[in-house]
């Protein structure tokens, strides 16, 4: 490369020529990251220009940026905190390639990005000016120092003096600097500044009156600010939908998807990435006579949640990897005694504490399989946040028809990712029935497995002449424990047996793309949009490549070998480990292979590839079209 | 505050069936000979025939262990899970149901050991409910091994030279939880004590903790030789708020008159130093149950759908 990163002093333009002051680019999308120092606002910035920019009609996807610690020491380039907008024309389905345009305020949290190669090689960055001439001579040559490693890069940076202009309006720059910066971000995509208004409103409700003006200040200051010194504007046309949309993050939908289906208790011990869900429904689950019910642990949070749906109504838990391998033992007994249970996963990196704030697809095999002895039991993952939301409703359905357990397996990026969607019909046959406690009919009893589904009518307390004791021991259909080893043949069968009716009720996955062809791509979760963003890129340049996305995982959606055999080759795309398979010692036989290739491979004796990775973050639509490509490549330069 | 009473529990108001001891009885319990799990079963099924407790209505919740088969051998609704958690299921019951009367059955390894976090939170929820501790100072089902609650210097098969420490004391450390609202102890082999024990356990609102004294024959017999043979070795606390029991008073002459109220009093006396004390340690009413603190009215559906459909709105675009 030989073009080097430029820096420039933002200044007013002269405009006297008559020309345009700066140039407008129409795009069909573009990404934008805001990144601070924790505490310095970044995310509440990032926040408010998503919801704007989806209630002009754009399509948006918005990513956390989140350093591990709540303050971690300040201009560290770990410690970068913020939000990632990506704007289109079109609906967003993921977040996209590299950042495009970055605002940083200050140059260590810019280096963090920098070094995850989370920015575009000619991205456009407006870094905060303070610190080159700061007096401290540690930061100085820290700024020097970086501005060394940015040398190597084709970045333009404007260098932006945020907190000169904060403090003509706040005395503490660190508590302005975000709404400035907003207002910047207004002018350059033309954003509505009524609706930033609004939004600011309603992100500082619990504030006062001052605190909204203050802000609604800085950010005119910044509109005005950007409108006089920057060059360049990003048009992104909106197509305005007619119809009616809602905006939230998927933990905000998986909290707002229980309460449409009717669950009232929601059991929970406090898990990063999982808990901001229940802080969502802490807020309003009362309003609809529920109870978050904080456990003394992850154990007691399932085994509350057991309680409450023995007692009458499904109840959910919500967690994250490690709160799932302590659920464990309570998910086999909820097996055992077929008690219908939601189990939303929001997973993150792992094993152990892994990543505790970032995204990975690793507890797919834990979730179907991690139970000791034979645990038959239903596994979903929601691949959009508009289904974080209707998962819960079927998930609870799915619990209570068939006496069983439904792990929802969300991940870190559908959780705090943000994007607008259809504003559901809410429908009140959705809400779970109040328990029913009329008596029992004689003779029948707790499991009174029906031979050919293995389905049987659950009976609650209350009900007379249905007392009986639910046992995790092997049992008979009264629930008597079984000494006989036949009883334990036959239950395990009905147990499994409801897994297959359940099966026999789902229609085959429909394929994105053509129906045959050279390759395709499965897939599972959150990576749905990004993996058919490669798709249609790569059926752009003229491959034969078509995607599947899988909801349900355990059991499996029927009709899959018939669909592989329609294709040359099969891969998944999965944000998990696996062995590349020219690394050293890999081989065939002893390749570790992503989770789905894995259960895929197992199923129907496909020889299923995969393409994954544990970066911490969403697959780049970019990436996974490389390495679809190259697996292309590799297919047809074997048949030369 | 107290719960509105529901339309079950008005129908049960209305109730005229009577029950007999034998309506609340279940197959033949299957523990060993002179087990008292026998006489806590025994107690359990007079105090519920007493009440005359609505079979339907009613809960055992239990945890894994010998004890724990309790409600097997009863004719009301049981849950028998996992080993070391009964209490948050039974936590999840009553707060999801708090018309339903629920009793907890644990074991010394379920409560004090495997299940310890949650008999820390259970009585700090001071939700509703009776928890029965039979306490055999050993691992009984799984033959034989050393309990937290097993004397210091007591062989077993896993401490065979003798238990390494001291034995934890459970009515010390429940005592010692803030909102603890109802701790006794007594032993199965006084089976009026027993039923009195239980049957204020019953009428105490709030959780209830009662451990109960229990032999088992086979593997700690010689722990409760004294206390059975040697009535002196015994010590009753006695008081109208806790519980008097008629006729004991010429076999165990031992009595010491305590004020449950009296907390600091209760931990003086719970301490080890060579007595056995039955009776009510502590009790009060007035600490707050968490079943009633998240009490919310049923909503129907449709109102359900309404109200959610203004959430949405302010998610709207």
């Amino acid at each position: 490369m030989t073009t080097k990163a430029q820096t420039e002093t933002a200044s007013a333009v002269p405009s006297d020529s008559g020309e345009p002051r700066y140039q407008v680019f129409e795009l069909p999308e573009h990404t934008v990251e805001i990144v601070s120092d924790s505490g310095e606002g970044a995310q509440k910035c990032g926040q408010i220009l998503g919801a704007v920019t989806a209630k002009m009609g754009n399509g948006v996807w918005t990513v956390e940026i989140i350093p591990a610690e709540i303050e971690p020491p300040p201009r560290s380039p770990a410690g970068g905190s913020g939000n990632r907008v990506r704007i289109g024309s079109e609906p967003v389905t993921n977040w996209g390639d590299e950042t495009q345009l970055m605002v940083a305020f200050n140059e260590q949290v810019l280096l963090g990005r920098h070094r995850l190669n989370a920015l575009a090689d000619d991205a456009t960055i407006l870094l905060e000016n303070i610190w080159a001439d700061h007096p401290d001579e540690t930061i100085k040559s820290a700024w020097e120092e970086a501005q060394r490693e940015f040398e190597q890069t084709n970045y333009r940076i404007i260098e932006v003096p945020m907190q000169e202009q904060c403090l003509t309006v706040v005395e503490d720059p660190r508590r302005g600097k975000n709404m400035f910066v907003l207002g910047m971000l207004a002018w350059i995509y033309d954003r509505d500044l009524d609706l930033c208004r609004d939004q600011i409103a309603h992100a500082f409700r619990k504030k006062s009156e001052e605190i909204y003006n203050r802000n609604v200040e800085l950010l005119e200051l910044g509109y005005g600010w950007a409108e006089e010194n920057l060059d360049f504007r990003i048009s992104i046309p909106a197509q305005p939908t007619t119809e009616p949309m809602v905006v939230m993050n998927g933990n905000e939908a998986v909290a707002l998807g229980a309460i449409a289906a009717g669950m009232e208790l929601a059991a929970m011990y406090p898990i990063t990435p999982a808990t901001s869900a229940s802080h969502e429904l802490g807020d309003v689950f009362e309003k609809f006579g529920g109870v978050v019910h904080q456990a003394e642990d992850e154990i007691a949070a399932a085994g509350v949640a057991i309680g409450a749906s023995y007692a009458g109504k499904v109840a959910y838990t919500i967690t994250s990897g490690p709160g799932l391998a302590l659920k464990t033992e309570f998910l086999g007994l909820a097996v055992m005694i077929e008690m219908p249970l939601v189990v939303v996963d929001v997973q993150r990196g792992g094993p152990a504490t892994g990543l505790p704030t970032k995204v990975e697809q690793s507890d797919l095999l834990a979730a179907i399989f991690g139970q000791p002895g034979d645990a038959p039991h239903v596994v979903v993952a929601p691949a959009t946040i508009e289904e974080c939301f209707h998962v819960m409703v079927t998930a609870r359905r799915i619990a209570e028809t068939f006496r069983t357990v439904v792990i929802v397996l969300s991940d870190a990026n559908l959780a705090t990712g943000v994007q607008p969607y259809r504003r559901p019909e809410l429908d009140p046959a959705w809400v779970a029935a109040p328990p029913d406690l009329s008596p029992v009919p004689e003779g029948l009893k707790p499991y009174d497995w029906d031979a050919k589904t293995g389905l049987s009518r659950r009976l609650v307390p209350g009900q007379p002449d249905g007392m009986h004791t639910v046992t995790g021991l092997a049992h008979d259909e009264s629930s008597r424990v079984a000494y006989s080893s036949a009883v334990h043949q036959r239950s395990s069968t009905m147990r499994s047996r409801k897994i297959a009716v359940l099966q026999s009720t789902l229609k085959p996955p429909k394929v994105y793309g053509d129906d045959s062809g050279e390759l395709l791509v499965v897939g599972w979760g959150s990576t749905k949009g990004a993996i058919e963003e490669a798709v249609d890129r790569l059926r752009d340049e003229g491959m034969s490549v078509s995607s599947l996305h899988l909801s349900f995982l355990s059991p499996l959606e029927p009709g899959l070998t018939e669909i592989f055999s329609r294709f040359g080759k099969v891969m998944t795309v999965e944000i998990n480990y696996s062995d590349d398979v020219d690394a050293p010692y890999i081989n065939e036989e002893n390749r570790r292979r992503g989770q789905l290739a894995w259960l895929l491979r197992a199923q129907t004796l496909f020889d299923i590839d995969c393409w994954t990775r544990v970066l911490g973050e969403p697959l780049r639509p970019r990436a996974i079209a490389d390495a679809i490509r190259q697996r292309i490549e590799t297919v047809e330069g074997d048949g030369a | 505050m107290t719960i509105p009473v529901n339309s079950l529990l008005q129908c049960a108001l209305d109730d005229e069936r009577v029950f007999e001891r034998a309506d609340y009885e279940g197959p033949v319990a299957r523990w060993c000979a002179g087990c008292g799990d026998h006489s806590v079963l025994a107690a359990a099924q007079r105090l519920l025939a007493d009440e005359q407790f609505l079979p339907e209505t009613t809960v055992f919740v239990s945890g894994i262990g010998c004890s724990s088969r309790f409600p097997h051998y009863l004719k009301t609704y049981g849950f028998h899970g996992l080993h070391g958690r009964a209490l948050p299921v039974a936590t999840g019951i009553k707060l999801h149901r708090p018309d339903l009367d629920v009793f907890v059955v644990m074991g010394d390894g379920d409560c004090t050991s495997i299940g310890a976090g949650h008999w820390v939170h259970a009585t700090r929820y001071n939700m509703d409910m009776v928890a029965l501790m039979l306490d055999n100072n050993i691992y009984g089902l799984t033959k034989n091994q050393t309990s937290p609650t097993t004397p210091q210097g007591y062989p077993s098969n896993t401490q065979p030279r003798g238990s390494w420490l001291p034995a934890l004391n459970p009515i010390e450390a429940t005592l010692g939880i803030t909102n603890a609202s109802f701790v006794a102890q007594t032993a199965e082999w006084i089976p009026p004590h027993l039923f009195a024990t239980i049957k204020a356990a019953y009428h105490h609102e709030g959780f209830a903790f009662v451990r109960i004294l229990q032999r088992c024959p086979k593997y700690t017999a010689p722990l409760f030789e004294e206390g059975l043979k040697n009535p002196d070795s015994i010590e009753l606390l006695v008081h109208e708020d806790g519980i008097v029991v008629e006729g004991l008073d010429s076999v165990y002459k031992n009595q010491v008159r305590h004020d449950p109220s009296d907390i600091h009093a209760a931990r003086r006396l719970a301490e080890f130093d060579g007595h056995t004390r039955l009776g009510v340690f502590f009790r009060d009413e007035s600490r707050p149950r968490y079943e009633e603190t998240r009490y919310l009215p049923a909503i129907t559906a449709e109102e359900k759908v309404s109200r959610l459909s203004e959430e949405l709105d302010l998610h709207a675009v």
